[in-house]
């Protein structure tokens, strides 16, 4: 597995794991989550992986960042 | 200071308010209702002799030599066994007891052996002390006769032997197996005069009995029947010096016994509030590490890691770490290089190696072994609770009612609070056991888990959620507690989620494996039982959803009251000895000392203030992430103190093959351990007994490590940090470590109160200690959360990437073992061995047949990672379908098994859940003799001299 495909598991996997939330909160939590945890070369490689690969909540978590002009 | 053996008062002290007065030899003394003449003797200052009496035991009543006269009491009362009570007079010393004494004393000494001038208790014997203390000048009946003179010595145990001639039935050993460590590995066999102490049945030695050689039978024998190996062979002690193991996150703290530089024995420290006095195989016999031929003491460097070590001088080896790293920076940029703090190493050191990386190298790419352990725990209860830590101090167990154990094998990993625990259970408290694994906890001597939920790995959330169905369901709520304490919207969102038939045990059996009556009865009993205290380890958070884990935990006990007291509380029983205080210190790459997140810019003023550096506002990377990077190409040299990723990190292969990608990797460690294999610097570090600083262990608790001999590479961690430091033109002067405890107090708020001065007087401080809590927190979350409203989290159960199918049909989970620690570094340097002296692989007997494997085969171990050989253990303790095993041995490297799967919050790896398979094998595989090959070659020392 390289690295962009790490990226969009970990991804995936956060957005899986808060999507009880409801998909609001779930899209909030995602996109704060990776704003605070996350290094800005692993917001960049998640930037620029193929958001299809994205399930829909990661995916809006990541437009929402990119958005708002959080990377790195 | 010269050496004086610890006070003893006898009997056990009695806590209470009420108190009585008695006179004593004209004296009057107060003490606690419920206490012995003997005690409150001796807490007067008098002493009233005495052989089957010693205070960590409950007197027994046998040796007749503790005799007291009371007024208006007929006969001769033991004192050890007789409570005072208002206006007793006693009179300890009158020449009739004098003349009983005597006589008594005749009978012990006329079956002893009198070599007291070559016995290796000489000067440190009580009956010796008691002889003397009652004027004994003559034994009248000889020494003809039967006697147990000539009975040999049981010298099988490593560390200590056991000498029956000198034995004089006084069974404090037996009573102390039985109290203090709850084994009941030994007993009194025969009656009258064949009395004689024994390990399990007759015949058996200490080395095949049940003993687990904690020691508490040693440290409680009055002569020299039970006695360390290393007294007779140096000799007795001439000062002492109170520090703290470096093993467990237990924290225990010891007597570092010495005779001029050399140390004797570690004897545990009666006043040490995390241990009690007592101690484990570990940390009372476990140091010979400290002196092995194996310490590196001299810096080596390579070019390359292709090359022979070459042995250099201090200078040299800084200087060349430091140019390598500085180059690195100029052509790659600062987030190119990071560290590893240690979590065996003091806070001050953790403190250093983050500051390094923060404000020399200029990222923030710093982390911790917590990382692979309980980074879960941090991440959970601080949005929880508000909190990155454990709620009580551990004596809290001493008033749990109903004791909740998941994902933990205390008795193997915690052995010093599991006998504090079954303790507990032993009076009487419930116990409830979530693990795959039949640990020892489930059943032993005088314990028994009430429920044993055996549930398949990996589905830890499914069991706590669907607990929590029940008591959401079946109205067992806190109300009350919940309305004052949490925040109500949360709650009811979160009850809305837990009360759906879907997560209600009996639909979750399917995935759990645990049979739906017994998740009921289990969740009815921690609701309803009392005071219910949950303790964890790392079969919560080392899986894909071990934060998920955390909060369904802080869920379970917000929900029912269970926080802000004694005996209650979610407590994680951290795994290292300095874990908890390595996250303290600022280890983790997204936040400050004391859980500040790195992008609030009124936190990094502070430290930019203090240390004259800009800090870089974004989080840096991760150790896994570290490594992804390196392989990638952006990550280039990294300094790790006192860890060994390539041993204990997941997915070897991937942790090797990030290590020989980067150009700069330092080792800063003990040993040329197996992450070495792949360094181009190593810095030889000093063990816990060559350094001062703090360690703090699980319950939040910061205690003195003790220097008590010099280094033997000539500096203290802290110091080899600082000359890194400046040789990368930091300008670093602390001129001792208690300086750096000063920083971290004048930068860290729960620290504010901290300092070595303060430790020093008062023994130890939980965190947080500070203008809000001046002597510290026993206990979090009394008024309420740290956080404000205590916070309740929906967790939905995801089950892990990991699957069994065709391919893998078993599951792996991994863990520890009482003997050996971490991957066995230290450990596997000293007696130990003789316990654990390879990884196996336990397998069910239903598996094992169908796949022709008897215990003592080698089989292959096998999953989608990697593969690995060892020999199997055929037992019903791991149940169908699960396989487990240790990663204490270098050669086995279970980790090339374990995949990097990893929880969704914090990358800590799902050490527990590996799809695998098993198979008969003829021997090690070809990967491990490539790597054991490949060891060789690296370790190679040139025989240049030092400069």
């Amino acid at each position: 597995m390289n690295a962009s495909d790490k990226l969009v598991r970990m991804a995936n996997q956060i957005a899986v794991n808060l999507a009880a939330q409801g998909e609001a909160e779930a899209i909030a939590q995602t996109a704060e989550h990776i704003a605070r945890f996350w290094e800005p070369r692993m917001k960049a490689g998640i930037f620029a992986a193929d958001q299809a690969q994205l399930v829909p909540i990661a995916r809006a978590a990541i437009a929402r960042l990119m958005e708002e002009g959080r990377a790195a | 200071m010269t050496y004086e053996p610890q006070a003893d008062f006898g009997t056990p002290a009695r806590p209470g308010e009420a108190t009585v007065t008695l006179t004593i030899d004209g004296r009057r003394v107060t003490v606690p209702e419920g206490t012995s003449v003997m005690r409150a003797a001796a807490q007067a200052g008098g002493k009233i002799p005495s052989l089957c009496a010693t205070d960590s035991v409950e007197a027994f009543g046998s040796c007749r030599m503790c005799l007291v006269e009371i007024e208006g009491m007929r006969g001769l009362p033991a004192s050890c066994t007789t409570p005072v009570r208002e206006g007793l007079v006693v009179s300890t010393q009158t020449p009739r007891l004098e003349r009983i004494r005597r006589g008594v004393m005749e009978l012990y000494i006329s079956d002893h052996p009198l070599d007291c001038l070559t016995c290796s208790a000489n000067n440190d014997c009580e009956l010796q002390d008691t002889a003397a203390q009652v004027g004994l000048r003559d034994v009248r009946y000889g020494y003809v006769g039967d006697n147990h003179l000539a009975l040999p010595t049981d010298g099988s145990n490593p560390y200590f032997d056991f000498d029956p001639s000198k034995c004089i039935v006084c069974s404090r050993c037996v009573r102390a197996c039985e109290e203090v460590q709850g084994t009941f590995a030994l007993t009194i066999e025969g009656r009258g005069f064949g009395s004689k102490v024994s390990a399990g049945q007759r015949g058996d030695d200490f080395l095949g009995s049940e003993c687990v050689s904690c020691g508490a039978c040693v440290q409680a024998c009055p002569t020299a029947t039970l006695n360390e190996k290393a007294v007779k062979e140096i000799g007795k002690p001439e000062r002492a010096v109170v520090t703290t193991c470096a093993y467990c996150g237990v924290g225990c703290t010891f007597r570092a016994e010495m005779r001029g530089e050399q140390l004797v024995r570690m004897v545990p420290w009666k006043d040490g509030k995390a241990n009690r006095g007592h101690s484990c195989v570990k940390g009372r016999f476990a140091w010979g590490y400290a002196n092995h031929a194996d310490r590196v003491t001299r810096p080596m460097i390579r070019e390359t890691i292709g090359e022979p070590w070459r042995e250099v001088g201090w200078d040299e080896a800084i200087a060349f770490a430091a140019g390598r790293l500085r180059a690195i920076r100029q052509r790659h940029g600062a987030r190119a290089l990071g560290g590893i703090t240690s979590s065996r190493c003091t806070n001050e050191e953790a403190f250093l190696v983050q500051k390094l990386v923060r404000g020399g190298f200029g990222s923030n790419n710093v982390d911790t072994c917590a990382r692979v352990c309980h980074s879960p725990t941090g991440y959970g209860l601080s949005k929880a609770f508000g909190t990155s830590a454990g709620t009580q101090d551990f004596d809290s167990v001493e008033e749990a009612d109903v004791i909740l154990v998941i994902g933990a094998n205390p008795t193997d990993g915690h052995p010093v609070f599991a006998s504090r625990m079954k303790k507990r259970l032993r009076q009487g408290a419930r116990l409830i056991v979530v693990d795959p694994r039949r640990t020892d906890l489930v059943r032993s001597p005088h314990v028994a888990a009430d429920y044993h939920l055996a549930l398949q790995p990996g589905t830890n959330v499914a069991v706590l959620t669907a607990m929590a169905h029940v008591i959401v369901t079946e109205g067992l709520a806190d109300e009350a507690f919940i309305r004052e304490r949490c925040d109500g919207d949360e709650y009811r969102e979160w009850v809305r989620f837990v009360s759906d038939p879907r997560h209600s045990p009996e639909t979750l059996e399917a995935v759990t494996q645990v049979p739906a009556a017994d998740v009921r009865a289990a969740a009815r009993l921690y609701a309803t039982g009392g005071n219910g205290a949950i303790y964890y380890g790392l079969g919560v958070t080392e899986h894909a959803q071990g934060s998920s884990t955390v909060l369904a935990i802080a869920n379970l006990a917000m929900v029912t009251g269970n926080i802000g007291r004694r005996g209650v509380g979610v407590n994680p029983l951290r795994g290292q000895n300095n874990v908890q205080g390595s996250c303290d210190m600022g280890s983790f790459p997204h936040e400050l000392s004391g859980y500040r997140h790195i992008s609030d810019a009124t936190t990094r003023a502070l430290f930019e203030a203090e240390w004259g550096v800009a800090l870089d506002p974004e989080p840096g990377l991760r150790i896994p992430n570290m490594l992804d990077a390196a392989v990638e190409g952006s990550f280039r040299a990294i300094y790790i103190q006192g860890e060994d990723i390539l041993q204990s990190d997941p997915d070897t292969r991937h942790v090797s093959a990030g290590l020989a990608a980067m150009e700069c990797v330092i080792v800063h460690d003990l040993f040329l351990n197996e992450t070495a294999n792949y360094a181009h610097v190593f810095l030889p570090g000093s063990t816990f007994l060559e350094k001062t600083g703090t360690f703090t262990n699980a319950e939040r608790r910061i205690q003195m490590v003790r220097r008590v001999m010099d280094p033997l590479n000539g500096y203290e961690d802290w110091q080899v940090t600082q000359l890194l430091a400046n040789a990368m033109g930091l300008g670093w002067d602390y001129p001792d470590s208690s300086a750096i405890m000063d920083e971290i107090a004048r930068l860290t708020p729960s620290f504010a109160g901290v300092s070595h001065a303060r430790l020093d007087a008062e023994g130890s401080l939980q965190w947080p200690v500070n203008d809000k809590a001046p002597e510290g927190s026993p206990i979090m979350h009394v008024d309420g959360f740290v956080r404000g409203k205590g916070k309740f989290v929906v967790t939905e159960y995801i089950p892990t990437d990991e699957r069994t199918g065709p391919r893998f049909p078993l599951l792996l989970t991994t863990g520890r073992i009482l003997s050996q620690y971490n991957v066995g570094a230290q450990t596997r340097r000293t007696a130990n061995v003789v316990w654990h002296d390879e990884d196996v692989l336990e397998i069910h007997p239903s598996d094992a047949d169908n796949r022709g494997v008897k215990t003592g085969d080698w089989v292959r171990l096998a999953s989608r990672a990697g593969e690995t050989t060892l020999r199997a253990l055929v037992t019903d303790r791991v149940a169908p379908g699960v396989v487990y095993t240790t990663f204490h041995h270098p050669l086995t490297q279970a980790n090339v098994v374990t995949t990097d799967n990893s929880d969704w919050a914090t990358n800590c790896p799902e050490y527990k859940v590996t799809a695998v398979q098993v198979a008969p094998s003829n021997g090690p595989s070809d990967w491990q003799r490539d790597y054991a090959a490949q060891a060789d070659r690296a370790r190679r020392i040139a025989t240049v001299p030092a400069q």
